[in-house]
């Protein structure tokens, strides 16, 4: 494969997925090729974005499923896209990472190639556009659906997105959560949120919404103390993406369990 | 039939050269050095938006001095190899020296086959785990290819400005040196550079991906004090 010199006519712009396909590199090709529904592909699962005051906090569990057998236990689905964004990623997870890994690509191959970054909306309208080439790949069980989210420098705000397998974009104003553990993180967010908590306040939420999902769907997990493996929790705000290190998580969590163990006491006596 | 004129292919190729030449003289010199913690350039440019230094990739930053459409030209065709390189294999198989040789072969035919040479001069800079492993790519309009030592210097009156250059430089310099250097190189004796004259950026040693780093005016002011 060679990049050739591109005259004005066929010249891909700043585009990287169209550059990929003028040299033959189609990310998407296999979505025309056959019938996948009894193929069995690793899944990844619950995953979830909440705003708060300054911004937003990302959250996502650390396990990929083949069927009913754990398939990975460190993954992260949870992944920055650029300094002030970051994507999570619920499905099929081979497609799931080649599709943060070409959305990277493509917010950076822009700044470099137009010297500056794309908006929050036009990040937002580019993952979606991703999902939308998949929709072939959708049909035949190998759905990918992200959340995006980010802080709009622009507007000076943190926002969030979600997905659906067509590429509809819909912009949320207070949380979100998606995979197969979505149902009962959704629930735990819907309880706990309250407009403009703090950091720590959102990323409590967080974990216990994953705690939550985790404790009713097998296809989740749960923070692996055995092995040290946390889920993977980052906010990003105007000075960018930054990851929780796993000692805060192991606290917090633990704080978790006591509340819990706790109550229970207190029904039993 | 009509025979063409006789032009010995001495005469052609010192015509063609002495035309690139005469382009590359019209623009403002650029210079890169190597400083205690990476690799500064610093050009003479008094746009703020028509760039002459750029990011390739992670370690690689891309210079150019003459016509600006045409050394534009050619950063997007690197910024273009050089992610798609990235994807198909990974980002450590993505480095300057191959890409040097992919610009070397585009101006060298250029040069000999097309009507025009490109009237322009580039560099392409890669900052490694420790100075040894630094790489200055020097690519000429008619393809001829330098590696480079320590400091670059492209464009009109290189030889002066080179001479200049090698008096102070030093790479143990830190950055704020090396920059002052490099401007005082860039003006002579005869002339001051302000912040708005000039367009620096750095290939920063040991940051975990982007080494690149534009500074704006008031941050170059900063430098130069």
């Amino acid at each position: 494969m060679v990049v050739p010199f591109f005259n004005l006519e066929n010249d891909p712009g700043s585009n990287f997925t169209s550059l990929l396909r003028k040299v033959g590199l189609d990310p998407f090709s296999y979505a025309h090729s056959g019938d996948v529904q009894s193929l069995q592909a690793p899944h990844g699962t619950t995953v979830l974005a909440v705003r708060y005051n300054n911004g937003v906090v990302m959250a996502g569990d650390r396990r990929a499923t083949m069927g009913s057998r754990i398939s990975n236990r460190e993954m992260e689905k949870v992944v920055p896209a650029d300094r002030h964004s970051g994507v999570a990623i619920s499905g099929t997870a081979g497609i799931a990472m080649d599709m943060i890994k070409i959305f990277q690509l493509q917010l950076e191959h822009f700044e470099k190639l137009d010297g500056r970054p794309i908006s929050l909306e036009g990040k937002a309208n580019q993952l979606s556009q991703l999902v939308r080439a998949n929709l072939s790949g959708a049909m035949q069980g190998l759905a990918v659906v992200p959340i995006f989210g980010g802080y709009d420098l622009l507007r000076s705000t943190g926002r969030l997105w979600d997905f659906d397998v067509t590429g509809g974009r819909y912009e949320e104003r207070e949380f979100v959560a998606t995979g197969s553990g979505g149902g009962p993180a959704s629930t735990v967010l819907k309880v706990g949120f309250r407009p403009g908590m703090d950091a720590d306040e959102a990323i409590n939420l967080a974990c216990r919404a994953l705690w939550e999902a985790a404790d009713v769907d097998s296809a989740t997990g749960g923070p692996d103390v055995l092995r040290s493996i946390y889920p993977v929790v980052a906010t990003i705000t105007a000075d960018g993406w930054e990851r929780r290190d796993d000692s805060d998580l192991a606290t917090r969590f633990e704080t978790l369990v006591q509340q819990q163990r706790s109550q229970r006491e207190g029904t039993t006596s | 039939m009509n025979q063409p004129f006789y032009v010995a292919p001495e005469q052609l190729m010192k015509d063609r050269a002495d035309y690139a030449r005469k382009g590359i003289a019209r623009g403002r010199a650029l210079v890169a050095v190597q400083y205690n913690n990476g690799i500064v350039v610093v050009a003479e440019n008094t746009s703020n938006t028509l760039r002459k230094v750029s990011e390739i990739y992670d370690r690689i930053g891309f210079a150019g001095v003459g016509k600006y459409n045409e050394f534009d030209q050619l950063r997007r065709f690197g910024v273009r190899n050089a992610d798609v390189r990235g994807y198909q294999y990974s980002r450590d198989d993505v480095e300057a020296r191959s890409l040097a040789n992919e610009y070397a072969q585009i101006l060298g035919q250029t040069f000999t086959h097309d009507v025009k040479p490109y009237e322009v001069e580039i560099l392409l800079a890669e900052v490694g785990i420790d100075q040894d492993s630094d790489q200055l790519f020097h690519i000429m309009y008619d393809g001829t290819l330098m590696d480079e030592r320590g400091l670059s210097v492209l464009g009109g009156d290189a030889e002066s400005i080179t001479e200049r250059l090698r008096n102070s430089w030093e790479p143990a310099d830190d950055l704020a040196t090396a920059v002052k250097k490099c401007v005082s190189a860039l003006s002579g004796p005869d002339r001051v550079l302000r912040a708005g004259d000039l367009e620096v950026a750095v290939l920063r040693r040991g940051e975990d991906r982007r080494c690149f780093q534009r500074f704006d005016d008031a941050e170059v002011a900063k430098l130069q004090e």
